[in-house]
């Protein structure tokens, strides 16, 4: 009964997209504005059905019936409550369902909070968000409907894979694709400006609070999913530049690209075709994103065969949706009035290079996921592109990134002074300096690379720091004045200092994981001792256990430094005996930013276990650099010229800010 | 600078840029793709001693030997042909004989595969893609490698696109 409820929702959602997806236009070009209103109450509607859609699904999982093939194939009646959840989007159709669910999630918020808008803008944004939906509604209810019945019901499920069954995976999914498809709102935009033929600095207005929430949520998801993958699958990497990974930084560099551009054309109204443009390829990247790991034409640790009709489908809905936004944009782009001049040395300079630099690195990784792809098709060779690839290409195009990233804020709008930004940045440049000769000096002589790059990070933070000292004239001022002019500057400009350090903290986390990471990997028995960067790791025992759906072999380690009990480690393997699998759960222990990681390998008759120990200095840092540039981002959302939404002239508050 | 002298100056340090970018990665594909091949294709072509490639096949079953401090050997197999293997370190969860596995390394002077990194499925029914492409191509492929007889349509879905929802 629930099934066929959440079936029926679906299809009534499916309808309702039809309708936002074609009357409002009508309106549009009719200046109707109860047909142009439609778009608003379909888009609620619309979230309500699939929203229905969704809990009737997740109440399927929760209470076991496993009548249903989703239910049956992916859950299990002893997992934990918590499990059975997550598992609603730990499988192919359940994410798809959620997939859309954000996307209505995002249309709703844009009909109840959208009143500023034009009435013409607002009801093509919501059309053109129902044509994403609808084909997205068509391909689940073709190729994966999450509702199908069993004609024989059986009475236990198969479980969900246990690589899935992790808190970790809980919330990665939802993030990550609230980012992927709150481009979806930046895409919607950017065609509704393209139909219309009109854009201006108010648009970049509109555009900003939703791009840098799906950029904040993909930030969070990404590192969410690089970290759940350092202590689930056991071998402690952290990112392996995998297709599926980087179908996830692809849209994270275009929508960090689109950021940054529609700074200028909200500040400048410059840049207006290109920031179109880069709207179109966030939010293409994202559907290219779904379409990787949808369809499995990727040979990945993750990506899997499927079923090859679903991937001719999601293939489709790419050529329509991209094709078609770029043919629109080659069409009508050149229309668009031309914005503002400015000098190549100016703050709008400086964004144009970051954005260069990112969408090229974006290139670089689009090329090294898809030519092996390409290759196949044309040659029948098979190849695969792995990090050397991308360290050799990524690394050299990030470099200048990094150097340029301070001298971003301080230069002037229209034309800046490079020699006066150096000037600031002088302090931050000394401070590099000093971090590199303590580094090179305190790892006696090792390669020169780490400690050049541990300066480089240290620049960066320091030179976002610089910003800040500028405006608010610390040092400079008393302290009173300081903190006057500290509390009147902009939230945004506090985002752009968290969010620019937070570049910096990860990179220094990146280098000391690289390259100071000590590993121990061999057989130990009961009672062996094994020494790790100044740790001594004492294996005390090994045993078993019985979990609630799985049995597990849990080793029991004592950590000591100079002889001196520090604490335990327990990390254990699993055999989930339903689905014939085994995990591996890595024991950490955090002291301070660094890491102590042991995980298991199989056991031997004799008892002796193989083991792996890492002591990962740093390692911390890889995921609160990016906790740092979320945060940023979120002080950047809450800055009042995006609350008051529609733009009106600048208060008072700006005659204090120099570069503003 | 007049309005065409500073477009000039963006066009220009763009194409720089993308210049420097087109380098970039064809110096990286000469040197860091890795090819794909099985034994037989191993034994057709004569890939020299050194040269690194991804090895693709079935582990022969009863071939998997342990040695002293994690050494281990074993045989991939692909129906026409086997290549010894071995390998120092821990095997994947899911490593096991008689199923799919890629490893990745280089030939020693001996003929021996020499794996410093070995991936095995992630999943029961789960076979890499390139492995069973091969297997296909010589008529190896068993169904039940892909599909398991109980639940029809569940098999071929399910299972894999849990793990494609990993990321």
């Amino acid at each position: 009964m629930i099934a066929e409820a959440g079936h029926y929702a679906l299809v009534l959602a499916l309808a309702l997209a039809l309708i936002q997806s074609t009357l409002p236009i009508l309106g549009a070009r009719w200046r109707d504005a109860a047909l142009m209103n439609v778009a608003r109450s379909a888009a609620l509607a619309q979230l309500l059905f699939v929203g229905a859609s969704f809990a009737a699904l997740v109440t399927l999982h929760v209470t076991s019936d496993f009548s249903v093939v989703n239910v049956f194939e992916n859950s299990h009646s002893l997992k934990p409550l918590i499990y059975k959840i997550t598992g609603v989007w730990g499988n192919h159709e359940g994410s798809m369902l959620l997939w859309v669910s954000i996307l209505a999630l995002f249309g709703g918020l844009v009909a109840l909070f959208g009143n500023n808008l034009p009435l013409s803008l607002r009801a093509h944004v919501l059309a053109v968000q129902a044509w994403v939906a609808s084909a997205f509604y068509l391909f689940i209810l073709i190729t994966s409907n999450p509702f199908l019945r069993i004609a024989n019901p059986p009475i236990e499920g198969r479980d969900l894979n246990p690589v899935l069954q992790d808190i970790g995976l809980a919330v990665h999914p939802p993030m990550l694709y609230l980012g992927y498809v709150g481009f979806s709102i930046s895409f919607s935009f950017a065609v509704a400006a393209l139909i219309e033929g009109r854009i201006d600095a108010a648009w970049a207005r509109w555009v900003r609070p939703w791009t840098l929430m799906a950029w904040i949520f993909l930030t969070l998801g990404i590192a969410m999913g690089s970290y759940w993958a350092y202590y689930e699958l056991g071998w402690g990497g952290w990112w392996f530049w995998d297709p599926v990974e980087n179908a996830s930084l692809m849209p994270w560099l275009a929508g960090t690209a689109l950021l940054h551009s529609l700074v200028v054309m909200e500040k400048r109204n410059a840049l207006k075709v290109w920031t179109i443009l880069l709207s179109i390829l966030a939010f293409s990247l994202s559907l290219l994103g779904t379409f990787l790991v949808r369809s499995g034409v990727l040979t990945s640790v993750h990506a899997f065969a499927t079923d090859p009709t679903r991937g001719v489908f999601i293939l489709l809905i790419l050529c329509i949706f991209i094709g078609g936004s770029l043919s629109l944009y080659a069409w009508r782009a050149s229309a668009l009035k031309q914005g503002g001049l400015f000098a190549p040395i100016s703050r709008e300079g400086a964004l144009v290079l970051n954005n260069l630099l990112l969408t090229t690195a974006c290139a670089t990784v689009f090329i090294g996921t898809l030519y092996p792809l390409a290759l196949e098709v044309i040659t029948g060779d098979k190849i695969s592109v792995g990090a050397p690839f991308f360290n050799l290409t990524f690394g050299p195009l990030f470099l200048p990134l990094m150097i340029a990233v301070p001298f971003g804020p301080l230069l002037a709008w229209k034309r800046g002074d490079l020699l006066g930004a150096a000037q600031r940045l002088m302090a931050a440049g000394i401070a590099a300096l000093v971090m590199v000769a303590v580094v090179w000096a305190w790892t006696s002589g090792g390669g020169a690379f780490a400690p050049l790059a541990i300066g480089l990070a240290v620049f960066v933070i320091a030179g976002a720091l610089s910003d800040l000292v500028e405006r608010t004239g610390l040092f400079r001022m008393p302290l009173g004045i300081t903190w006057r002019r500290a509390r009147g500057l902009p939230r945004s400009t506090w985002g752009t200092v968290f969010a620019h350090a937070g570049v910096g903290v990860a990179l220094i986390g990146i280098v000391c994981e690289t390259t100071w990471n000590s590993e121990y990997i061999g057989s130990m028995k009961s009672g062996d001792v094994i020494p790790i960067a100044g740790y001594q790791m004492k294996l005390d025992s090994v045993t078993q256990h019985q979990g609630p759906n799985f049995r597990e072999m849990v080793a029991q380690f004592s950590v000591l430094v100079h002889g001196e009990p520090l604490g335990t480690m327990t990390p254990s393997k699993r055999n989930f005996s339903t689905r014939a699998a085994t995990t591996t759960e890595a024991a950490l222990m955090t002291r301070g930013a660094s890491q102590l990681y042991i995980s298991l390998g199989e056991v031997t008759n004799d008892g002796t276990v193989a083991v792996r120990i890492y002591h990962k200095p740093l390692v911390l840092l890889i995921w609160f650099g990016p906790v740092l540039m979320a945060f940023g981002g979120m002080l950047s959302l809450s800055d009042r010229r995006l609350r008051v939404g529609a733009p009106k002239p600048a208060k008072s508050l700006r005659g204090l800010q120099a570069a503003e | 600078m007049t309005r065409k002298q500073r477009r000039l100056t963006i066009i220009g340090g763009s194409i720089a840029v993308l210049a420097v970018a087109a380098a970039l990665v064809l110096n990286a594909l000469r040197d860091s793709i890795v090819f794909f091949s099985t034994p037989t294709m191993v034994a057709e072509k004569h890939i020299q001693a050194g040269k690194r490639f991804r090895l693709g096949g079935l582990v022969q079953p009863g071939s998997l030997v342990r040695g002293d401090n994690l050494v281990v050997s074993f045989q991939v197999a692909d129906g026409g042909a086997t290549l010894p293997v071995s390998y120092k370190g821990i095997l994947p969860d899911l490593f096991r004989e008689g199923q799919g596995v890629v490893a990745e390394g280089a030939l020693d002077a001996a003929g021996v595969f020499k794996a410093d990194t070995v991936l095995a499925k992630h999943d029961e029914n789960y076979m890499p893609k390139d492995v069973a492409d091969a297997l296909k191509k010589q008529g190896h492929w068993k169904d039940d490698y892909g599909a398991k007889p109980d639940a029809s349509r569940a098999a071929q879905g399910a299972a894999p696109a849990g793990q494609g929802a990993l990321r």
